[in-house]
């Protein structure tokens, strides 16, 4: 190479490329083919198995049960990860706090929350009532049977649990953050709590979105744990549905098709977000495979490397055009 | 606490100061005095204390031992009887409202456009409402030259427009000192001349001000004192034409022939 190639080249636009022939990744070909006859085989494999029911499983897909068990986990996904996110950035500001107790008793959290299982949790916060049978503070006072659902012992373990991820999600945000901010921020004469909220935690944002997004896949897929008390999740639902009718495999299969459309929800979510918060701080994204091999086999790539340049540039998106598909 | 009367006729009166940061003993013992209206330019090689100097007027650095005063009032304390009291934060942030502090690397709130960087802490901090916050940010910003930039984002402007855009933002909280630590430092040699116009200018409306800087040629033109710091102490100070011209000290004189 003689030139260092240029953006658009890199991106696989063929506009201002120089004149050469691109080098052919012949071996990529080779292990895709080798790759793709594997996976057909597996596919065919499972879908000509005759211990799985197909039927079972398209008819099953949508029973009531079932999209009841999709309701309880989405809202249990969305409320625990809201008070976890709001509990971590309390627990994170505690932590990076000036007051020795507050730091003692985040680390604390930190140290509880993070350092035992979280089945181990939820199943504590579902027997809650055999250490503590009444809860209330002084005359007042309820039965802990009567607090203690199984969904609100879910919703505790995994808020808990969640709060204490982010916490040190939002902690390592907010130490990414320039210190001159802040100290730009309080020689204006803005208090602590003003340059936190409207100065720092805006910037750390850009840091803590993209794990967040994390977050909220892998819990997603967490709150399947609280089958274990039969809070009435997706998993929960479609063992049950399960056991009554020998469909054990099949309805294990349906729970992960749910799972799956929802994790996918999730992470196209996380890539709109980014998208929105990562602007313009040079982090271009990937073209993903299909779309580069859409790319490679347009009409036209190479005759920009031929002798003869095209007289007007192929019709390629920018990659900005192609990122707003 | 210092036995020297207070003297309640000066803007800054900082007396027997010490700093250290770990072992490093950065400030040993200055006295620093500026009166009102008047421009100091604080010079000196890197490593001397001047920044750290500056930072103790406004409380960003918490002096070790000696007080600092700001227009009579003592800076992160207050005194009852014979004790001396450690100012709660939210007092601090009270004070700090009176002294602007420009920054070698601009500080500019990059989330937030010209403007909104001008009007926050006006309306935050002071409660004053929108629109006037605005009308004067804009007047501020067209003062610095800026006005057509009020919707830019600081990545978006040069670094002598952050400069002066972080001026603007300073002013915009109507202090009675301004602090400036090597506001021309970061910049590109062609853009230094942008920023010292500015504050030229500011120091023509009789704005106090104190300044860091290596530009010897601003020191020498606008400043009223010069102050020359090396290793924690302050060498000489005086007017530019004696400190600059006929400088007393060795030190000094070794200082001045590598700069000029």
């Amino acid at each position: 190479m003689t030139a260092p190639p240029t953006p658009a080249a890199a991106a696989g636009a063929p506009a201002r490329a120089p004149k050469a022939v691109p080098v052919r990744h012949y071996g990529q070909w080779v292990a895709a083919a080798v790759c793709f006859v594997l996976l057909a085989l597996l596919v065919r494999a499972v879908a000509t198995n005759d211990a799985i029911q197909w039927d079972a499983i398209r008819s099953r897909i949508f029973f009531a049960a079932i999209l009841d068990g999709l309701v309880t986990t989405i809202w249990l996904t969305v409320a625990s990860m809201v008070l976890g996110v709001l509990g971590g950035v309390l627990v994170a500001v505690m932590r990076l706090s000036d007051n020795l107790l507050l730091r003692t008793l985040s680390g604390g959290f930190l140290w509880l929350f993070r350092g035992t299982p979280v089945l181990v949790q939820i199943l504590l916060w579902f027997n809650l009532a055999l250490f503590f049978p009444q809860l209330g503070l002084g005359s007042f006072s309820v039965s802990t049977n009567d607090v203690i659902t199984p969904f609100t012992a879910a919703l505790l373990a995994l808020t808990l649990n969640e709060a204490a991820y982010m916490s040190e999600i939002v902690r390592g945000g907010i130490l990414a953050v320039d210190p001159g901010q802040r100290e730009a921020a309080e020689a204006l004469g803005m208090t602590r709590g003003l340059t936190l909220r409207r100065i720092v935690l805006p910037q750390a944002m850009r840091v803590i979105i993209p794990p967040t997004g994390n977050e909220l896949v892998t819990l997603l897929k967490t709150t399947s744990l609280v089958a274990v008390i039969g809070a009435g999740d997706l998993l929960t639902q479609a063992q049950q549905v399960g056991a009554t009718d020998f469909t054990r495999l099949e309805m294990l299969i349906v729970a992960s098709v749910w799972y799956l459309v929802l994790t996918t929800i999730a992470s196209y979510g996380q890539m709109l977000l980014e998208r929105r918060f990562l602007r313009g701080s040079g982090h271009a994204g990937r073209p993903s495979a299909l779309r580069r091999i859409a790319t490679d086999l347009r009409p036209g790539r190479n005759r920009a490397a031929g002798a003869v340049p095209p007289a007007v540039p192929p019709a390629v998106p920018s990659s900005e055009e192609r990122g707003a598909r | 606490m210092s036995a020297e009367p207070v003297d309640g006729r000066l803007m800054v009166e900082a007396l027997g100061i010490h700093k250290s940061f770990g072992a490093v003993h950065v400030l040993k013992g200055v006295d620093f005095r500026v009166a009102p209206g008047e421009v100091t330019c604080l010079l000196g090689p890197s490593g001397s204390g001047k920044s750290t100097l500056l930072r103790c007027l406004n409380h960003l650095e918490r002096v070790d031992a000696g007080t600092v005063r700001i227009a009579g009032d003592l800076v992160g304390y207050r005194t009852k009887g014979d004790k001396v009291y450690e100012l709660p934060e939210h007092e601090v942030a009270r004070q700090r409202r009176g002294i602007g502090m420009v920054f070698q690397r601009f500080n500019l709130f990059p989330h937030m456009t010209v403007l909104q960087n001008v009007t926050e802490a006006p309306t935050r901090v002071l409660g004053r409402p929108r629109a006037a916050a605005r009308e004067q940010a804009m007047d501020l910003l067209a003062r610095v030259g800026l006005a057509e930039k009020a919707g830019a984002y600081p990545v978006q402007l040069s670094g002598g427009q952050q400069q002066r855009v972080a001026i603007a933002r300073a002013l915009a909280m109507e202090p009675k000192l301004m602090l400036f630590d090597e506001p021309t430092s970061a910049l590109d040699p062609e853009l230094v001349g942008e920023v010292l116009d500015v504050m030229r200018g500011l120091a023509a409306d009789g704005m106090t001000m104190i300044v860091v800087t290596h530009e010897i040629g601003f020191a020498r033109e606008v400043c009223d004192t010069v102050v020359f710091m090396d290793a924690g102490v302050v060498v000489e100070e005086g007017t530019p034409a004696q400190v600059l011209s006929d400088p007393q000290h060795q030190r000094t004189r070794s200082f001045l022939s590598k700069v000029l």
